[in-house]
């Protein structure tokens, strides 16, 4: 699987880990920080960040998490930092009335809303690969079944989509009111939630998520990451979903 | 006519340490090649088998999206490693070009200040350029595979802000690529050649 020498530190990182190294700090993890301050925050990653490896490495996940995630975060507190009441409403509320808010800020809440939001769903539905359920059950799977015949043809869907996603973008499965699913596509960080959809699991397509071990094999990533998928985690989204309490 | 790819200007460490060997193996030997390959085969058939490139990037714009992507993309980064060399960057330009460049742009500072925030601001993949419109030199963005041609103008330098262009050498730090880019790799000799014929 990962190349190592595609893995390999570059210079820089190499520096920025004996410094903090020294400082006793972690680079890119963490919560704390500059987003902590504004009305958002980077909410902490749910296991460690090699918790996931080989599916997804270590680095990977120190950037993604302590580097891309948090920029949406400090963007998006940036973008509201002189508009306080909207900065007090929930995010989902936020993404679903873009076009109420000013037209100065529209473009930096939505792509940067829609990033805080598309990663904190990401966090939140994977988990150590052979760690609680390794498939669907009860509500969910008779609704994966109900909706796309099987769990594996419901995987090989989102998989095509995700491949034919020309960019950076997402895939999801969206959970609608009356509990079926569908899979939709976005670009970039747009997020169903700007269509008040609900999204009950969905994948990073942005090359961050996996060029360091998957390179340009995008479609052996995607096949790869159901290893890594929570199924508890997915199964009270949706249960969340059905109880309309589902937020982000 | 069908698409080919066309082998480095350079050898593929010529341009470390700004942009590496390894990323140039995967730019050039998986992606562009994964472009012309798809490319051929959505052209195969079409209305614009036998066409120019640039008639394939202008016709299939906004009526065939697949293949527009990777005949788009074809287009870019052709022209994207004619667009760096060895040592390349700095201020030294051939002279017409550096006088258009300030007529049209302020100053060359500018011009390169405002072309690494077009790509710094590109939110998602895409690329930035330097393009003729009008017969002016003007700085543009555009996402994905896109490029000026389908805006009625002519490109003259540009840059790839795909992720894959930069997450090997550089990570997350996208503004340290194109400051790397603007500073080491620009060949200005091609992009004068461009804009001669593109003012013609
Ligand atoms: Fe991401
Ligand atoms: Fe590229």
């Amino acid at each position: 699987m990962p190349a190592s020498t595609t893995a390999r530190p570059t210079l820089f990182e190499r520096y920025t880990s004996l410094v903090a190294s020294a400082l006793g700090l972690e680079p890119g993890t963490g919560t704390a920080g500059g987003s902590a301050r504004g009305a958002f925050t980077l909410p902490p990653l749910p296991y460690a960040t090699s918790a996931l490896a080989p599916v997804i490495d270590t680095r990977t996940m120190e950037l993604h998490h302590g580097k891309h995630h948090r920029a949406y975060v400090d963007k998006l507190d940036a973008a509201l930092k002189n508009h306080r009441s909207l900065a007090a409403k929930p995010l989902h509320t936020l993404l679903e009335s873009l076009d109420t808010l000013p037209a100065a800020i529209r473009k930096a809440v939505r792509d940067n809303g829609g990033g805080h939001a598309n990663h904190s769903m990401l966090w939140e539905i994977m988990g150590p690969p052979g760690e609680g359920s390794q498939a669907p059950t009860g509500a969910l799977a008779e609704a994966i079944a109900k909706s796309f015949g099987s769990l594996d043809k419901m995987k090989a869907a989102v998989e095509a989509e995700g491949a034919g996603q020309f960019g950076s973008g997402w895939v999801f499965v969206l959970v609608a009111p009356d509990g079926g699913l569908s899979i939709e596509t976005r670009p970039n960080q747009d997020s169903p939630l700007m269509d008040g959809k609900r999204p009950l699991l969905g994948n990073d397509l942005w090359e961050h998520a996996y060029y360091l071990t998957y390179e340009n094999r995008r479609a052996d990533y995607l096949k790869a990451w159901w290893a890594v998928v929570n199924w508890d985690a997915v199964a009270r989204r949706y249960d969340a979903a059905r109880a309309g309490t589902l937020t982000v | 006519m069908s698409f080919t790819l066309p082998d480095l200007p350079y050898a593929y460490d010529a341009l470390a340490p700004y942009m590496s060997r390894e990323t140039l193996e995967y730019h050039h030997d998986k992606h562009h090649n994964a472009y012309v390959t798809t490319g051929n085969n959505l052209l195969k058939g079409s209305e614009w088998e036998g066409k120019s490139i640039e008639e394939v990037v202008k016709g299939a714009y906004g009526k065939n999206q697949g293949l527009f992507n990777n005949a788009g993309q074809h287009f870019n980064h052709t022209h994207f490693w004619k667009w760096m060399k060895p040592n390349g960057g700095g201020d030294k330009l051939p002279g017409e070009l550096e006088k258009a460049i300030v007529a049209d742009l302020g100053s060359l500072a500018k011009a390169k200040e405002d072309f690494v925030q077009a790509g710094t601001t590109q939110f998602g993949s895409g690329w930035a350029w330097l393009a003729v419109k009008d017969g002016k030199i003007t700085v543009m963005k555009t996402p994905n595979g896109e490029n000026p041609l389908v805006h009625g103008a002519t490109p003259i330098l540009g840059v790839d802000v795909w992720e894959h262009s930069y997450y090997i050498d550089y990570r997350n730090r996208r503004p340290d690529y194109l400051k790397a880019f603007v500073d080491h790799l620009v060949n200005w000799e091609y992009v004068a050649e461009l804009y001669a014929a593109a003012s013609k």
